[in-house]
Formats: structure tokens, sequence, C-alpha cells
């Protein structure tokens, strides 16, 4: 079966059965379309991400799932082989407008990579290096936020003893709860995670999914993997895409137990990969 | 090296090892003979006093001998014309080092080898034998005074010199091994720290040393901006593509340009056109000589910054393409501007490749000879650029430099011959600061690749 085979009404339909009201909806994605040097990876992709609950992106590996996130915090700015159609606002603010500015979009919209990448500086400097950016000067309001971001991201216990360390000592799992504290140190409003947990051994993994359960009752999280089992365990939605477009949109309950689509099941059974 | 191994052939092995084995050896080779050679210059030979046989007489320092001839450096240009004399082997009937025999260093006409007969006053009191010497001595040390002093070559040719135009003295066979010791690190010190004389045969290199290390580091703080900042912009700031592709392939080939075309470079703008513009505007009153339209140590330290300008920029660019794109996002994602990025995450972790560019801008530029010959480097300019006056730095002035010196000693000089053990010594001084600069340079590196060890393994 190819990704053609989907008309685009259906695809409008099974994004559908994602319901809420609109004022609750964080990211508004209207009609998107992505192409790296004249090739498509996303096409026509309408959905909305609500507000305070995780939404996992599903799909097998080239079906534009990163690249979605990374359109979301115009990371992709900084190609210039990229193209884009389409729309994208958050809190109802087009995120392309000219008068925005993209540095504070990307604070508003933080985003953890598949490796982490924590910078050659102590943990304290790595959690507030942003902090800094934002103005913050005071070395006693940089160390309760340093604190704060730390233990948001259950790190505070392991690291407190040597704060001054470098980063890189730090365990994998660590370096991406460090990865996860420096960016809810600048106090996003939403949190992309790019497979997050991939790299990661199951112990450091199982922490950071309860760290993504727990956040969201403070900001909106966006998760990609390509593990089904996660998405089933942590988020509230889940988005499927395939080749470039959006299959199936629905609470990942529904989604998982009871997919409106074939193709959906297929891939969530294990059949297609 | 890094040659893959090829299953288990031996012979790539061997042939990759030979060839490590004989650069090493060149190099260990090259500098045992330039280092013996050189500090060999300082130790205080015995001089020997030969009869032949035709009762002449000769005294000398043995310096090599060969088919049946022995060679001796006998001195006293002033009295003989000559300082070697080539000897038969057969012809010599004794040999001997009476212990009167005395080695002066002149600040004209080169070395004396006699003995001494009298010395006379200021007050123009005339002092003999024993006693002559006793007041030579404590006038070296600095406690009495001497005017003049009258000498003997071992033929017996009489000599006046007087006592300004003493370097130093010695009476080497006298001297146990201490006392040769203590001359030769004396000696060495004169070369380190003195200024050159008597055609720059005689004397020390220290205003060489100066305006080697001065001129390097007057280079390394212009080319260091100037590279690190082209870098950023053409691996950073500029749109990457056939333009970018081509200014890159374009500064890989300055490096390959022959210096001694930066050298013309150098005079035909900087010195003339730089220099002519800045004395017609504001050196006018001092016009028809020349205050900067004329090589000196700016413009000789310019030509070197551009000679080495693509060296720099090739570290820095290999190093800000190896910063991970990773920490770049990771700083942008967390609402850093491209700027910000740059300076607080990209440059830091940079930093220990610009320094090896800078490293070897400076180990290039310390050899450098051929251009500064065009640009203002001269033969002889005992004042070194920096004093009390104002503006203390004098960039203007004419300067020296090691590798020109060795050049002058060594093929310009009256007797180059002569001269041929202080080439020896600069270049083994040469090959010295070039290595301080770089391990200066290594150990900053080093300290800063510290804190980014994790990356270096990574």
């Amino acid at each position: 079966m190819s990704a053609a085979s989907f008309s685009a009404a259906e695809t409008q339909r099974s994004s559908a059965v994602v319901d809420f009201p609109s004022t609750s909806s964080c990211f508004d994605i209207e009609a998107l379309s992505l192409a790296y040097e004249g090739k498509p990876a996303l096409r026509d992709l309408t959905l909305r991400v609500p507000r305070h609950r995780v939404t996992a992106f599903i799909g097998p590996s080239g079906c534009g799932k990163s690249t979605l996130l990374r359109g979301l915090n115009r990371l992709h700015d900084l190609n210039d082989q990229v193209t884009r159609n389409g729309r994208i606002r958050l809190e109802g603010q087009d995120i392309h407008a000219r008068d925005v500015d993209v540095a504070e979009l990307r604070r508003r919209v933080g985003m953890v990579f598949q490796t982490p990448n924590p910078f050659p500086m102590s943990i304290y400097e790595n959690v507030a290096y942003g902090v800094r950016l934002q103005g913050v000067k005071r070395k006693r309001e940089l160390d309760e936020i340093v604190e704060w971001a730390l233990q948001s991201a259950a790190l505070w216990e392991e690291v407190k003893a040597d704060l001054h360390a470098s980063a890189w000592t730090l365990s994998g799992g660590q370096q991406q709860r460090l990865v996860i504290a420096r960016t809810l140190a600048v106090r996003p409003d939403v949190l992309l995670l790019d497979e997050p947990a991939s790299a990661l051994d199951p112990i450091s993994t199982l922490k950071i999914e309860e760290l993504i359960r727990g956040l969201k009752s403070q900001l909106t999280l966006i998760l990609v993997t390509h593990n089904m089992q996660q998405a089933a365990r942590v988020s509230d939605y889940t988005a499927f895409l395939h080749a470039g477009e959006l299959v199936e949109y629905a609470p990942t309950d529904t989604l998982f137990t009871n997919p409106r689509l074939r193709r959906t099941e297929d891939y969530i059974t294990g059949r297609v990969g | 090296m890094n040659i893959p191994r090829l299953g288990g052939d031996g012979v790539w092995r061997w042939l990759s090892g030979a060839c490590v084995a004989l650069s090493l050896l060149a190099v260990v080779a090259l500098l045992v003979l330039v280092v013996t050679r050189g500090l060999a210059h300082f130790w205080p030979a015995d001089i020997e006093q030969l009869t032949l046989d035709d009762g002449q007489r000769i005294a000398g320092i043995a310096r090599g001998s060969a088919a049946g001839e022995e060679r001796y450096f006998t001195a006293n240009r002033d009295l003989d014309g000559q300082v070697w004399r080539w000897v038969e082997t057969q012809a010599i009937v004794t040999r001997e080092t009476p212990p009167a025999l005395l080695y002066a260093e002149r600040r004209d006409w080169g070395s004396f080898i006699g003995r001494l007969t009298a010395v006379e006053t200021p007050a123009g009191e005339r002092l003999q034998g024993a006693e002559a010497e006793r007041r030579l001595r404590r006038a070296l040390a600095g406690d009495a005074e001497v005017a003049t002093l009258y000498v003997r070559n071992v033929e017996g040719r009489e000599l006046k010199v007087a006592f300004a135009q003493v370097a130093s003295i010695a009476w080497p066979n006298r001297m146990d091994v201490g006392d040769k010791l203590a001359a030769w690190g004396h000696g060495v010190w004169r070369f380190l720290s003195e200024a050159p004389s008597d055609g720059n045969t005689a004397g020390g290199v220290w205003p060489a040393i100066f305006g080697t290390l001065l001129m390097v580091m007057l280079m390394s703080l212009v080319v260091t901006p100037f590279g690190v900042l082209a870098a950023l912009y053409l691996n950073e700031v500029a749109r990457q593509g056939p333009l970018t592709r081509l200014v890159r392939i374009a500064v890989r080939n300055l490096a390959g340009v022959p210096s001694i075309v930066y050298g013309v470079f150098g005079l035909g703008v900087f010195v003339y056109g730089l220099g002519g513009r800045l004395d017609s505007w504001f050196f006018a009153e001092r016009l028809p000589s020349p205050t900067f339209g004329t090589g000196g140590l700016l413009w000789a330290s310019l030509t070197l910054a551009l000679l080495t300008l693509p060296v720099v920029i090739v570290a820095t660019e290999e190093g800000l393409a190896r910063v991970p794109v990773a920490l770049r996002e990771g700083s942008l994602a967390l609402g850093a501007t491209r700027f910000e990025t740059l300076r607080r995450v990209v440059v830091p972790m940079a930093l220990p490749s610009m320094l090896t560019g800078v490293i070897l801008a400076v180990a290039r530029a310390a050899g450098e000879v051929a251009p500064l010959m065009l640009v203002g480097v001269a033969k002889l300019a005992p004042e070194i650029p920096v004093d009390g006056e104002f503006p203390y730095l004098h960039l203007d002035s004419k300067f020296m430099h090691l590798g020109y010196h060795l050049f002058d000693l060594g093929f310009a000089s009256r007797d180059t011959e002569a001269a041929m053990p202080l080439v020896f010594a600069t270049a083994t001084l040469l090959v010295l600061v070039i290595v301080v600069l770089n391990l200066t340079a290594i150990i900053l590196r080093h300290h800063l690749r510290a804190r980014h060890r994790a990356l270096e393994h990574s």
C-alpha cells in the first residue's frame, strides 16, 4: 500500500477524530507542506495540538515526524534548502509572521533532541545558559532557577553535591534530564521531545517517561517516538504519520485499541514498519 | 602516520616504521649537530703553541685536520692578515700549552692570541709582568682601571690594545674544568645578552632575539583577529555556495605563494604605498628622509601577518566545522540568537583549533627570512625598538632578526669560516626561540582543551 492511496479527504476525516474546543489548542497547524531541496517531506498537514497534554507523533523512519517537530520552533530556518507552505499558529499567533522574534519563539517552544547535547560546561552553567540569555545576572536568582529546573527534571538529588562538575561526566540518562532541566529553566510553554529516550537504557527511559507525564501540568509536550509502547504509555493523543502525510490522529487509547484505518492498525501491530 | 594495516603483511609495517625512524634520525641528527657545534663555540679550548721545523712559531686553537695537515685558529688578523693556518703534521717539532698564553676578544679586528707584556693605567703608570696581569684581572672584575694593554704574539710582535676594545680575556691553558665551565656559562650569557660587535662576528645577539620575538608577537596580534574573523565569516555567516568555495580555494592557495612574493607585496603596498602616504601626511617635516616610508617593524609584522593568514583561517575553519550541529541547535532551541550561540558555544569550543592556527603561524613566521629582507630587517640595529622614549614601541624602526643574522654571519660577513660556530649558535637559538614560542601556545591550548576533553573523545 502506498501513501498516495490515502485521499486528502480521508486524512482530513481522520484528524477530525480529535475533538476539543479550539480555545484549548496550543499549536494549530494548517495545510503545512515542507520540502527539502524540492523533495516533499510533509504534505498538506493539518492538525491541532492540545494545550497541557502530551501528544505523540509516531510513524516509520522518514515519515516526517521529526521534520514536523523541527518546524514548530522554526529550526528549519537554518537550512536554506527547506521550503514551506501553510501555516503554524502558536496560541493563535502565526509563528512565521514578520514581527515574530525567532529567538523568543524558541525560548517559548523548547526542544530536547535524540542524543543528549549538554554544552561543554559545568552542570550549573548548562542550566543557567538560557537563563543568562534572558538577562538574569544575579547569582541568587540564577541559583534558585537552576535548583528549581534540576528538581523539575528529577536530577537535583543526583547532582546537587557537585553542580560545578562538567556536564560531560554525567551518564547518558542524566545528561538527557540535564538537557530537559536546561530547557525548563527558560520557562517554555511547549516542550518538543525528539525521540528523547532512544539513546538511553531502559531505566533511564523509564525516568524520562515519568518526567514527561509529570510535566504536562506545567506545559504542553510533543513527543516524537518510534517506540509505540512509549507513545501508548505517556501520551494523551497520538498522530500517525506516513510518507509525509498525517494518516490518523486520535486520543491515544482510541488509536491503539480501535484504529479507524487499516493502515494504522498494520503499523501499530507491527505488520508494517 | 596512519597507514592501514594490510592483513598479516609485514612489509608495510616495516616500510612505514623505517620511514618514521629515518625522519626521527634526521631531526635528531640536525639538532645534535647544530646544538653541539653551537654550544662548543663558547668552550674555552686550550691554546697550543707549535714550533715548526723551519723555526716558525704558531699559537692557536686546533680546529680539525685533513690529509696530513692540521688546521689552527690563530686569530690576530691585524698582525697576520689571516686567522686560519694549515700546518703539516710532519712539520711540527714541538707542541706546548704555555700557561701564559691568553685569548682576548676585541671589539675590532677579532680575537687576539698571545702574551701580556704590560698594562698602562689611565694615570700613565706602566706595570709589567705578574703585576700587570694582577692589575688586568682586577680591571676586568671592575675593581681597577687600565687604559692600555701591551701584548705580544708568539713571534714577538708587539701590539697596543686600548682596554675599551677588549670584550673578554681568558687564559684557557691555566683553567681547570670548573673555570672553563664558568667561562662557558659566561660566554653563553654574553651571547644572549649583548649586542653584536665587530661586523656581527663578535658579541651577542640580544637585539636579534628581541627583534624576532617582538616581530612575531606583533604579527600574532594582527593575524589572530583577522584570521579568526575571516574564518567566522566564511564558516558561520556567509551563505555556503560556489562563491564561498572559491574563496576557500583561494585562501588555501595563498598558503602556497612563495614568501618572497609576500615580501615584494609588502614593499610595494605597505612600505612605499602606505608608508609613503603616512610620511607625506604626518612626517612631512622629516622628508626626504623617510619615517614609515622605509622598511620597519610594523611593515615586517604586517607582511608576515599576511603570509600566515591562510594558516589561521584554515585551522579556525576546521575547528568551527568540528563543533557538533547538535550543540548549535541545542543553544538555538534555548532561545539564543545565532550570534549568542556563536559567542557562547561555538567559539569557545573552536578556541583550541584557533590556537593551533596561531601556533602554526608563529612557527612559520619566526623562521621566515626572505620577505623580511625587503620590508625592514637590518644587518645591524643594536638599539632594540623598545625604549623609555615616547611612544616606547618604535614601529618605524628597523630591527634585527635571528634568521637574517644567521644568513648575514654565514654568508655575508668578513670571515664566514670564523663566524661558522656563531652560525651554529645562532641557529640553536633560533630553534630554541621557536620551541619556546610554540610551547607557550601549546600549554595554553592544553589548558583550554582540558575543559573540552570529553568532546575530544566523542
